[in-house]
């Protein structure tokens, strides 16, 4: 199904009933397998969604060149399961295999992968810092294609941290790709604590307004609304020179109020009664898996 | 043994630089990536050719493996272009997730491999670079012997949907294989027939096997030399065939003994035909700086090097006959 200008037929109402049925999904997935990472995935729900199920234009008949469809690229592989409910509910595999997830034989694997051939994953991630260097390189793709769609890509704040964004994000500037739309999931968070104590990102819009990129805010991330407005600016800026950068303001662990607020929650699974406690704050909108 | 000439002496990177321009003209998804060595890596001629198909990166090999992976993503063969140590060492991480493991169809095209490098000495003579890519799963490993040879390697891969390694060099050397071969991947190429020992070598060791052939001619000794231009997938039936008839073998590399082309033969005699084999290659240590000549004699690179393995396994084999009598 080709999902093109949706943006009529979904309402904002409506993503949020879809991410909240990934949220279900997410928990139950780290559940399931006792490992995982709940809290980035949660937090960056509502941006997924939004691009998945409303602002890009892609096609569940999955094929790995997406000539003429809007790209997604995932760089902090570790938020696995929620691309995995996101893409399953968008249409491009059964809901059911998400039951899969992190289990021998499983297209699902832990960070996402190729090898097992997982409708909508075209490249492996989990070792950080590379998909924006990927993404660069399917947007100069797009461009020699002259096909006018774009590329997003999705990265961590704490991943900020690698030497190779920064030669990505150089480099982009420098060849002008301006139809790419790079987000960096803006929690604060990393795993042995908050960016700031573990190693400061200092002020992370001005340097990549420094590095030559248009940069958006988003100061609520986790707001479907705000989120759908900053995504059509960020579309809205591109074509125009510059590569565009979206900085998401999310809560990690948003939408289950213990596993907000801190980093705890970046790669731990709730045990049963955590489970239980999470999926009644989370409404079941079109059916667990 | 047959006889081998050379008109001219020239470096195989010209002929990946030749290679590369004849590459793009016959695939127009043929892109160029270089991290500020596009002189070295002889990538001029296509830039001037294909100015829109070529990226300068800046010395960012990282950045430029992910760029390569991306651009496979809409259908374009990139070809990267730097030194074999920043080809794999600095980027394995990048190469192992991006390329290989997502099965990417990215050229990997690596000069100034090993230690005919020469002056800049040991930091940026790579001697582990085949070991790294051999391992990583997909990865084809490609070191071809001469200019003609990798001139055609270069255009040949283009045809080859996959992540591929092609390693090359910096000095002149004899360019002696035909013009415009066709190049097959990870098929040997027997360059003389033979019956007391089987030679395999690969890249610049190719000559070097040549000249030992010649030297062990006149001892009275038949070498069997072939080329393994290709160390991966490596053409087990030639290895095999070969040594079924001579009984015992040496490799030749310009490479660290762990991890080349000698341990790749090694594992197919052990788990097929065991023999006696030598391996010649660096025997664990670092390069430093000199000439190319200078150090292939320092570190035991040379055709006598070989000529002197080439007796040992033959005492060897001739031993092993005494004892099983
Ligand atoms: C190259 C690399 N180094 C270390 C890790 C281990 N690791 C996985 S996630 C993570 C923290 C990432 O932080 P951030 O990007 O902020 O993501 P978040 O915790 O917000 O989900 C680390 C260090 C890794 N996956 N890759």
């Amino acid at each position: 199904m080709l999902i093109e200008n949706v943006e009529k037929t979904t309402t904002v109402e409506e993503l949020k009933k879809i991410a909240s049925q990934v949220r279900r999904d997410i928990v139950r997935m780290v559940h399931c397998c006792s490992s995982g990472h709940p809290g980035g995935s949660l937090g960056c729900a509502d941006y997924l969604v939004a691009l998945y199920f409303r602002e890009m234009k892609h096609n569940t008949q999955f094929n790995m060149d997406g000539i003429s469809e809007d790209l997604f690229f995932l760089s902090n592989g570790h938020i696995s399961p929620l691309w995995y409910s996101v893409l399953s509910r968008a249409g491009y595999f059964p809901a059911s295999e998400l039951g899969t997830f992190r289990k021998l034989n499983s297209r699902l694997q832990g960070h996402p992968a190729t090898e097992e051939h997982l409708p909508g994953i075209r490249i492996a991630s989990g070792s950080l810092g590379q998909g924006l260097s990927v993404a660069v390189g399917a947007a100069q793709a797009k461009k020699l294609n002259k096909d006018n769609r774009l590329v997003y890509v999705l990265m961590g704040d704490g991943e900020q941290q690698e030497g190779q964004v920064w030669e990505a994000l150089m480099y982009a500037a420098h060849h002008k790709v301006d139809n790419i739309i790079a987000a960096v999931d803006y929690n604060g968070q990393q795993i042995d604590g908050p960016c700031d104590k573990v190693m400061s990102l200092g002020n992370l819009k001005a340097k990549y307004e420094s590095f030559g990129w248009r940069v958006l805010e988003c100061a609520e991330g986790n707001k479907m609304e705000v989120v759908t407005e900053t995504i059509q600016k960020a579309k809205s800026l591109t074509g125009q020179g510059q590569p565009i950068a979206i900085l998401l303001k999310t809560e990690m662990g948003y939408g289950v109020d213990y596993m907000m607020g801190s980093h705890k929650w970046h790669g731990a699974a709730p045990n049963d009664e955590q489970l239980a406690k999470a999926l009644a704050q989370l409404e079941e909108t079109l059916g667990d898996y | 043994m047959k006889k081998f000439t050379f008109e001219e002496k020239i470096d195989t990177r010209s002929g990946f630089g030749v290679g590369l321009v004849e590459a793009g003209r016959l695939n127009s998804n043929v892109v160029g990536l270089c991290a500020d060595l596009i002189g070295s890596l002889k990538m001029g001629d296509f830039i001037k050719e294909f100015p829109d198909r070529f990226f300068q990166v800046g010395i960012a090999e990282a950045n430029m493996i992910g760029l390569a992976a991306g651009l496979t993503i809409g259908g374009k063969i990139p070809y990267t272009g730097t030194f074999a140590n920043f080809s794999t060492g600095r980027v394995f991480d990048q190469i192992r997730q991006s390329v290989s493991y997502s099965e990417k169809n990215v050229k990997i095209c690596a000069s100034h491999a090993g230690l005919t490098l020469g002056e800049d000495g040991a930091t940026h003579q790579i001697l582990e670079d085949i070991g790294m890519m051999k391992m990583l799963p997909h990865m084809v490993v490609i070191n071809p012997c001469d200019f003609n040879q990798t001139k055609a390697a270069t255009i040949a891969i283009a045809n080859h949907f996959g992540p591929v390694y092609l390693r090359f060099g910096r000095p002149a050397v004899p360019n002696f294989t035909p013009k415009d071969q066709k190049f097959e991947i990870g098929k040997a190429l027997l360059l003389n027939e033979g019956a007391d020992v089987s030679i395999f070598a690969t890249g610049h060791m190719v000559w070097e096997a040549i000249k030992a052939g010649e030297i062990l001619e006149q001892k009275g000794i038949d070498a069997e030399i072939i080329n393994i231009h290709t160390i991966k997938p490596l053409d087990t039936a030639a290895i095999l065939k070969s040594v079924q008839k001579t009984k015992c073998a040496v490799s030749a590399e310009e490479h660290q003994i762990s991890g080349g082309l000698g341990e790749s033969i090694a594992q197919v005699l052990a788990r097929n035909y065991p023999l006696p084999l030598e391996i010649v290659a660096v025997n664990d240590t670092f390069g430093e700086s000199g000439t190319p000549d200078q150090l292939m004699e320092k570190y035991g690179l040379t055709a006598n090097d070989i000529v002197k393995a080439a007796m040992k396994v033959v005492e060897r084999k001739a031993a092993m006959k005494t004892l099983s009598v």
